[in-house]
């Protein structure tokens, strides 16, 4: 029976070997870690799927945007100063979740923590602005209700915001787990997958900040 | 005052939700409780609840993960099956005057309930049962690449299946079509609950599935044995491959658009709707984007199945194996720009119509160069005709007649006049039964003894082979008659008694298949008795090409005891013919994930989530989402979720597998 060594060196012989030549090694006796990549890959194509809703949703407001049924346009209802700082609060999120990354890479827990505490609080500041937006619209009679383009406006950004919603659950999840364990390999395999998803709805709200509010805006 | 404290209590579940006064449904449901209570009972007696749990609900083990999805098909198949038989019944006694035996209440549900059934729970159930049970194997894995994603993945398609089996008890199912198209499925059409046990029961399978594509697609990326490059792939684990892309591609839609319907029945907005700017043509193109793919996420395992099974049983290397991976792929992207065939008369115009004709037109060509690369593997070859290969030929004889009725379809003028008649229900039924279900049984029949050590016994086999195939011919022929006289689908009496014979054909087709079904059944019990006569040690019956047949039958926990390496896409034929000798000894412990229960208890409470969301029990929705939340938050703080099988275990089970093949002679 032979080692290893001879197993791995084998291997890469055997497969050049001619029919009728010493049989070729069948298995290999060394284990392969593959978590860790997969968790990589598997993340990126939930994100992708994740994607596809926004993409039905993107599509549901092109088709539908303009269906006022004599209600209120996107012109009279969006406020851009407004949007324009609550997209400023959203793309500094991202920066502060790069720096976070960053010091996670030096392996400095202490500073990790800090830029994902500001993050969240950037975050927790899209939020609040966009509700305060949402229940403006409502007070307003221009509550989802009204038309389809207010519907599909809702549900976009809504969806958008539950997401936000949902990454600063996890990521007050994530600081607790740092907090417990520090950086240890599971927690930063955790962390990458949060800032995908982070700037990921980064890239989401820059299609909603075009496509809906300064389109709108022009129409 | 009492009225407020029951609507907060049970939201719209009352007394009269219970349907108590339908004697046929009191039937039913007292033999499902005397059978679930003698279920129970037996379990208890024999004290099995701890071994379920433990061994099966809780396991990991893409293996057993696999098998409780083929059980869960099988059941629900019960279930879709007792639904077609009740249409066919009625269908042929409604003429002269008769009013059959169904009311339009039930008779609509009925239908609804059996394209859903047979669609979401058990074709994508026995499916996705096949693929997680033997890819790992074909590829030389040990499990998928997220083992308790797989397991919730799975106690989400059952969620979906509870709900659907409690509203035919609980309240009534979706009187809509399987799509459920708006306006009828709004509010104003349909304001009971059957179209929201219709939204819940496929959200929370949906996620299941979609989790599941994932996670099968990580796996057959990331974890081949090495060696095992892309062109060297088996076939079935490539057309799994092009099947889990499109799961992940197109399941999110289904998710997106079935959100966008329940917020018009529980919030009001107007995507769907006929006032207010809604537009209910966007609801079709939507659910058809995702509709669309979804036939060939189901066939495309059966290709690969099929193509398995015809080399196998021919003994010949798979023809043209290159050009079947690239039909394959070529079929999973065309397959998403066809979904317009599916409303020709939506009137698009000539221009819209023509593109989508053609390109379904195109998607002939790929299939026909997958049927001609079988012909010719079989050409020349030493043809043993097992269970698997029968089903496998009289899948290449149906499948080209319903493809061919398929073709015709797509042509936009001949879709006009045999849009939404009984022609379209023969053709899809023709390439469901005849492609996905001849291929599931195939699949079922090939890899039984792998999954359990015996083969299934052959003459029950064939009694169940000749009456499901005689029995479809005679089900659905028919139908196609009728749908060129132009009879329209889902209709519940008729006016012309010429019309009568048809359906009555189609009915002893019917029976002809629940005496296939019966056969099956009782195959399977009589194979279990006689497991000592069909009994096979080698873990190689049928002479296997590809790895699954290298390792024992069933299978060790772990699969292989060393990672095999892979020099041939035909890689256990290849080790065969190169004199590959089993390892017997410098057995290591091995890295294999634990077990948990959070994917059952998760499922669990998305499923009362989903019942309160149907009952508008607000409470409970929110006290389930919180619950939700707080065991997902907490199931990731346990860090320890693998374990080391040692070393003496790894030595008895291989032991144990060298006495058995030395015994045999």
């Amino acid at each position: 029976m032979t080692t290893t060594v001879e197993a791995m060196h084998d291997r890469h012989v055997g497969h050049d070997t001619p029919r009728g030549a010493t049989p070729p090694v069948f298995y290999v006796r060394d284990e392969h870690a593959h978590e860790a990549a997969s968790t990589a890959l598997g993340f990126w194509i939930y994100l992708m799927s994740d994607c596809l809703i926004f993409a039905v949703l993107f599509a549901t407001y092109g088709v539908l945007g303009t269906s006022y049924a004599a209600g209120p346009t996107p012109k009279e209802l969006f406020d851009l100063p407004l949007v324009a700082l609550n997209t400023s609060m959203l793309l500094l999120s991202s920066i502060t979740y790069g720096f976070a990354m960053l010091a996670m890479e030096k392996g400095r827990t202490g500073q990790t923590q800090a830029w994902l505490f500001i993050t969240l609080l950037f975050g927790l500041a899209f939020l609040g602005i966009e509700l305060f937006e949402f229940a403006h619209l409502i007070h307003e009679g221009a509550g989802p209700w009204r038309s389809a383009f207010l519907s599909s406006f809702f549900t976009l950004v809504g969806t958008h915001g539950l997401h936000v919603t949902f990454g600063s659950v996890w990521l007050v999840t994530l600081m607790v787990q740092v907090a417990r364990r520090g950086l240890i390999p599971a927690n930063r395999r955790r962390l990458m997958c949060l800032s995908m998803f982070w700037h990921f709805l980064d890239v989401i709200w820059i299609g909603v900040f075009t496509f809906v509010y300064l389109m709108g805006a022009l129409r | 005052m009492l009225e407020t404290l029951t609507t907060f209590l049970f939201g719209r579940l009352s007394l009269e939700s219970f349907p108590y006064h339908e004697p046929i449904v009191v039937a039913t449901f007292f033999a499902v409780v005397l059978g679930g209570i003698a279920l129970v009972a037996a379990l208890s007696y024999f004290k099995l609840w701890g071994y379920l749990w433990t061994e099966w609900f809780t396991t990991v083990d893409h293996k057993r993960i696999g098998i409780m999805y083929m059980v869960l098909g099988l059941i629900m198949l019960l279930r879709g099956f007792a639904d077609a038989i009740m249409m066919r019944a009625q269908q042929a006694i409604a003429f002269n005057g008769s009013e059959g035996y169904l009311n339009s209440h039930h008779f609509d549900q009925v239908f609804t309930a059996h394209g859903v059934i047979m669609i979401f729970f058990v074709a994508m159930p026995l499916v996705t049962g096949l693929m997680n049970y033997v890819v790992p194997l074909q590829i030389g894995a040990r499990d998928v690449s997220f083992p308790f994603l797989n397991n919730f993945s799975f106690w989400m398609t059952v969620g979906g299946a509870v709900l659907i089996m409690a509203s035919l008890f609980v309240g009534e199912f979706a009187r809509t079509g399987w799509l459920a198209y708006p306006p009828l499925s709004g509010l104003e059409a349909s304001p009971d609950v059957g179209v929201d046990y219709y939204i819940w029961a496929l959200q929370v399978a949906g996620v299941g599935t979609t989790l599941s594509g994932i996670n099968l697609i990580c796996t057959i990326v990331k974890m081949r044995a090495p060696g095992m490059t892309m062109m060297k792939m088996p076939v079935f684990t490539w057309t799994s491959l092009c099947t889990n892309v499109l799961i992940v591609a197109s399941f999110p839609i289904l998710t997106a658009v079935l959100v966008l319907l329940s917020l018009d029945r529980y919030v009001g907005t107007h995507f769907f709707t006929n006032d207010m700017g809604g537009n209910p043509m966007m609801y079709v193109n939507l659910i058809w984007i995702w509709g669309h793919p979804e036939v060939y996420i189901l066939i495309l395992p059966c290709f690969g199945i099929f193509s398995e099974v015809t080399s196998t049983f021919t003994g010949k290397k798979l023809f043209g194996y290159t050009s079947m991976v690239y039909a394959t792929v070529v079929i999973t992207i065309l397959s998403y720009l066809v979904w317009l065939h599916h409303f020709f008369t939506m009137g698009s115009g000539a221009s819209v119509n023509s593109f989508f004709g053609i390109t379904t037109m195109i998607i002939s060509i790929p299939t026909g160069a997958k049927i001609f690369n079988w012909l010719f593997t079989m050409y020349r070859g030493r043809i043993r005709f097992e269970l698997p290969m029968m089903w496998t030929i009289a899948f290449m004889l149906t499948f080209v007649i319903g493809g061919m009725t398929g073709v015709l379809l797509a042509v936009p003028p001949a879709d006009f006049v045999l849009h939404n008649s009984l022609f379209l229900i023969a053709h899809f039924h023709n390439v469901i039964i005849g492609g996905v279900l001849f291929g599931l049984f195939a699949g079922i029949y090939y890899w039984w003894p792998k999954a359990f050590g015996f083969r299934l016994d052959p003459f029950w086999g064939k009694m169940s082979f000749w009456f499901w195939v005689i029995g479809f011919y005679f089900a659905f022929m028919p139908l196609y008659v009728l749908g060129l006289m132009g009879v329209t689908r889902r209709l519940r009496v008729f006016e012309d008694p010429s019309l009568q014979i048809w359906f009555q054909i189609a009915a002893f087709g019917a029976v002809l298949i629940a005496l296939g079904i019966g056969s099956f059944l009782i195959q399977i019990a009589v194979s279990v008795l006689k497991r000592r006569q069909l009994v096979d040690v080698s873990g190689d019956p049928w002479d296997g090409r590809t790895l699954e047949w290298a390792t024992s039958s069933p299978p060790p926990g772990y699969n292989f005891a060393f990672t095999p390496v892979i020099h041939d896409n035909d890689a256990w034929w290849d080790m065969k013919k190169r004199g590959y000798a089993r390892p017997l000894d410098g057995f290591r412990p091995i890295h294999m994930p634990s077990n948990t229960g959070t994917g059952v208890i998760l499922a669990g409470i998305s499923t009362v989530l989903g019942f309160a969301l149907v009952w508008h029990i607000w409470w409970l929705a929110a006290v389930s989402f919180v619950g939700l939340l707080a065991v997902a938050i907490n199931h990731t703080f346990n860090y320890n979720r693998d374990f080391h099988i040692p070393v003496d275990e790894v030595v008895r089970t291989e032991s144990e597998r060298t006495r058995l093949l030395s015994g045999q002679v």
